[in-house]
């Protein structure tokens, strides 16, 4: 995984040699490299022998590849899609692209290319997305997170929620102050969800469990999330999430003797003994599928949200720290999932104030779930309107 | 409010407003000579990488510590010498070269991070002093810091006593007012400011040694998050005065604890709005100083950001 951690002092040469060029040149101008393209294809020799080109599938990436994330979980599996398919295909991905016209150029580029289907994996390539799509009616767009589609734009999503549901519950079995912190970025229904989702979960199990909320008003501040994880700790809160993108909040909960559950990806490594389990995107079958039907040639614009019942999402592996009977329930809530027998957003539901969102009996429908903008009963914290 | 929140929330705002204490003592110097840098962002995150780094290879306690924020304060110094070679001995506009280096900061620790993304370390534990730290409240708020704070606190006395009582200060100021000036009295314009802005990148530096070790002790792209700006704006805040620096970090420490904490108390203001509290207090205070033209005049250095060109 670390593969490059081992030639430190190549790396920093190369850091300094770009220092010492940008010194002796003398010149103001930034010499950054935001958007490195990079290519792998295997064998390339054993597709021209078949007679057949590889389907060039492009991606691009709102962050680095890093080691946890978003970016990360896209490109996990895009590798996986690649190991699926072997040379039937050959992958290109863009990382670090900033959303608005620097994206456009990307998305663009690689359409001229001969890239055949893009995933664009940012909700701000929206528009640019759509626009290079009206350019190149014969490529293939696959937008993550988005609502608007063309006919050569479909738009794909995970029911994170569900997730959310499963960590609730291992949160709320494992809490000990029947307090849990949930460190949020942006009040938008996609956080609303999760949070709701969340608390429910842990109230399935515990009755009792409170879900303090902090908004840091940030999507990526580890400084800020860790000090806004700090802050719940010493309000009581004993088991720690968050809807952020980095391991500040983590970091925290090992460093102050905490649980914490993690988001996008496993994130154990920032946490070995305080990371519960997390809810993590898998991405790879949805990506294998679409680029096997763009080979088929029945590739389709559709809306995709997808959950653990077609293997969208995972949970990382549990903790050793996670009693087997809570596994075991846990297990059983997600059996039940799969199996459409539960729902999270499941009737009578009220809102913090008592008002009745949701009759008894019946689950909350998708648009509704879009479009959430109030927390359920059992939420501390304001939900700013 | 119970005493224990106090003491604790006194505690972050301290912790909090460390990194921007050195970032700001380290401008404030720079600005004194007259050069304004606009580099902090990228020289902060090269110190944070830097000091990660080597705080991984050499070991996160003892001497390997320290080698690290030697490191981390190596780097930022070669930033800043970049910054020095372009806009002092090429003359080139301080503002767009600053914020050059900023952009080129930011991709270049992304990139020699890559590896290290996703390692955690102990980084550096607070030191409890002995007996002190015991006191009620004040031993937990003052005397359970890690030593980055008693350094940042030992520099900030140490700068008021440099421009206070020393000749070198009173040359680093009076090349700041008029370099013509200093320079016809034979004083060593280029070297002073060369000097001036190495101080800044080494300080700088350490001030991302201090998020990426004592902070969150990890390694993550662009984990200043615009820390080094805010500096720039304290900077302002304190016009140009150390003590002021003090007092405006830890101010801005404490509003950014207290968005996270007021929310905890179900205060109904919207948080995005005390987010941005630092920068309306900012704000408040040009407001303030601005009031009377003739004071706020009096603080900042008269050829703050001007080239200058020894011999003509």
């Amino acid at each position: 995984m670390h593969a490059k951690r081992t030639f430190p002092i190549a790396r920093l040469a190369l850091a300094g040699l770009a220092l010492t060029t940008a010194f002796l040149s003398g010149c103001s101008k930034p010499e950054v490299d935001t958007a490195e393209v990079k290519t792998e294809s295997p064998q390339e020799s054993v597709a021209s022998v078949t007679g057949q080109e590889p389907l060039k599938v492009g991606f691009v990436y709102v962050g680095p590849t890093g080691d946890a994330g978003w970016t990360y979980s896209h490109d996990k599996a895009r590798q996986f899609m690649q190991a699926e398919l072997g040379d039937k295909v050959k992958t290109t991905y863009v990382e670090s692209v900033a959303e608005g016209a620097d994206s456009e150029r990307v998305i663009n580029q690689l359409a001229k290319s001969g890239h055949q289907l893009i995933f664009t994996t940012s909700f701000g390539y929206m528009n640019p997305t759509l626009k290079v799509a009206k350019r190149y009616p014969d490529v293939k767009f696959e937008h993550s997170t988005g609502y608007k589609r063309a006919d050569n734009v479909g738009t794909y999503f995970d029911r994170a929620y569900e997730g959310r549901y499963l960590t609730g519950m291992v949160a709320g079995l494992m809490t000990k102050n029947d307090t849990l912190g949930y460190v949020a970025s942006f009040p938008i229904p996609e956080v609303v969800r999760g949070i709701n989702a969340f608390t429910l979960g842990a109230q399935a199990v515990n009755p009792d469990v409170k879900v303090k909320v902090v908004w840091v008003s940030t999507w990526y501040d580890p400084g800020k999330e860790r000090e806004a994880a700090e802050t719940m700790i010493l309000q009581g809160a004993d088991v720690l999430t968050q809807h952020t993108d980095s391991p500040g909040v983590i970091n925290a909960a090992e460093a102050q003797g905490v649980y914490a559950i993690g988001y996008h990806s496993d994130m154990s490594e920032y946490g070995k003994t305080a990371h519960l389990t997390a809810t993590v995107h898998n991405w790879g079958p949805l990506y294998t599928r679409k680029a096997q039907a763009v080979l088929d040639g029945d590739w389709e614009s559709e809306a995709f949200w997808g959950g653990f019942a077609d293997e969208t999402l995972s949970l990382a592996p549990f903790n050793d720290a996670v009693p087997e009977d809570v596994r075991s329930r846990v297990e059983a809530a997600k059996a039940a999932l799969i199996a459409g027998e539960l729902h999270p957003f499941h009737g009578p539901l009220n809102d913090r104030s008592g008002v009745e969102k949701l009759a008894a009996g019946s689950n909350l429908s998708d648009e509704d779930m879009l479009g959430m903008n109030w927390f359920v009963a059992g939420i501390e914290g304001e939900l700013p309107q | 409010m119970d005493p224990d929140l106090i003491a604790n929330i006194l505690y972050a705002t301290i912790r909090t407003g460390t990194p921007l204490l050195l970032v700001a003592l380290g401008e404030l110097v720079c600005e004194k000579s007259g050069v304004l840098n606009l580099g902090q962002e990228g020289m902060m995150l090269m110190g944070a990488v830097a000091g990660f780094i080597a705080a991984y290879h050499l070991g996160d306690s003892g001497i390997g510590i320290v080698s690290a924020l030697v490191l981390a304060m190596a780097a930022g110094a070669l930033m800043s010498l970049l910054f020095a070679f372009i806009t002092l001995s090429l003359n080139a506009n301080q503002v767009a070269s600053g914020l050059a280096l900023t952009i080129f900061g930011l991709g270049l620790s992304s990139f020699v991070g890559l590896g290290y993304v996703g390692i955690a370390l102990n980084g550096i534990q607070p030191w409890e002093l002995p007996l002190l730290s015991d006191l009620p409240l004040l031993g937990k708020v003052l005397f359970s810091h890690d030593p980055l704070v008693y350094f940042s606190l030992a520099m900030a006395a140490l700068l008021a006593w440099f421009f206070r009582s020393t000749r070198a200060g009173l040359i680093v100021k009076a090349v700041g007012e008029s370099p013509e000036s200093a320079q016809a009295l034979g004083l060593p314009v280029l070297r002073v400011r060369y000097l001036a802005v190495l101080f800044g990148g080494a300080m700088t530096g350490l001030a991302g040694a201090y998020l990426s070790l004592v902070y969150t002790p990890l390694w993550a792209d662009h984990m200043s998050a615009g820390r080094g700006w805010i500096a720039l704006a304290l900077v302002v805040f304190a016009s140009w005065r150390v003590g002021r620096a003090v007092l405006g970090a830890y101010l801005f420490g404490l509003m950014s604890i207290m968005h996270l904490v007021l929310q905890g108390f179900e205060i109904a203001i919207s948080p995005n709005l005390l987010a941005t509290l630092p920068y309306l207090v900012t704000i408040a205070v040009l407001v303030l100083l601005s009031s009377n033209q003739a004071r706020s005049k009096l603080f900042a250095p008269l050829s703050l950001g001007k080239p200058f060109q020894p011999g003509h």
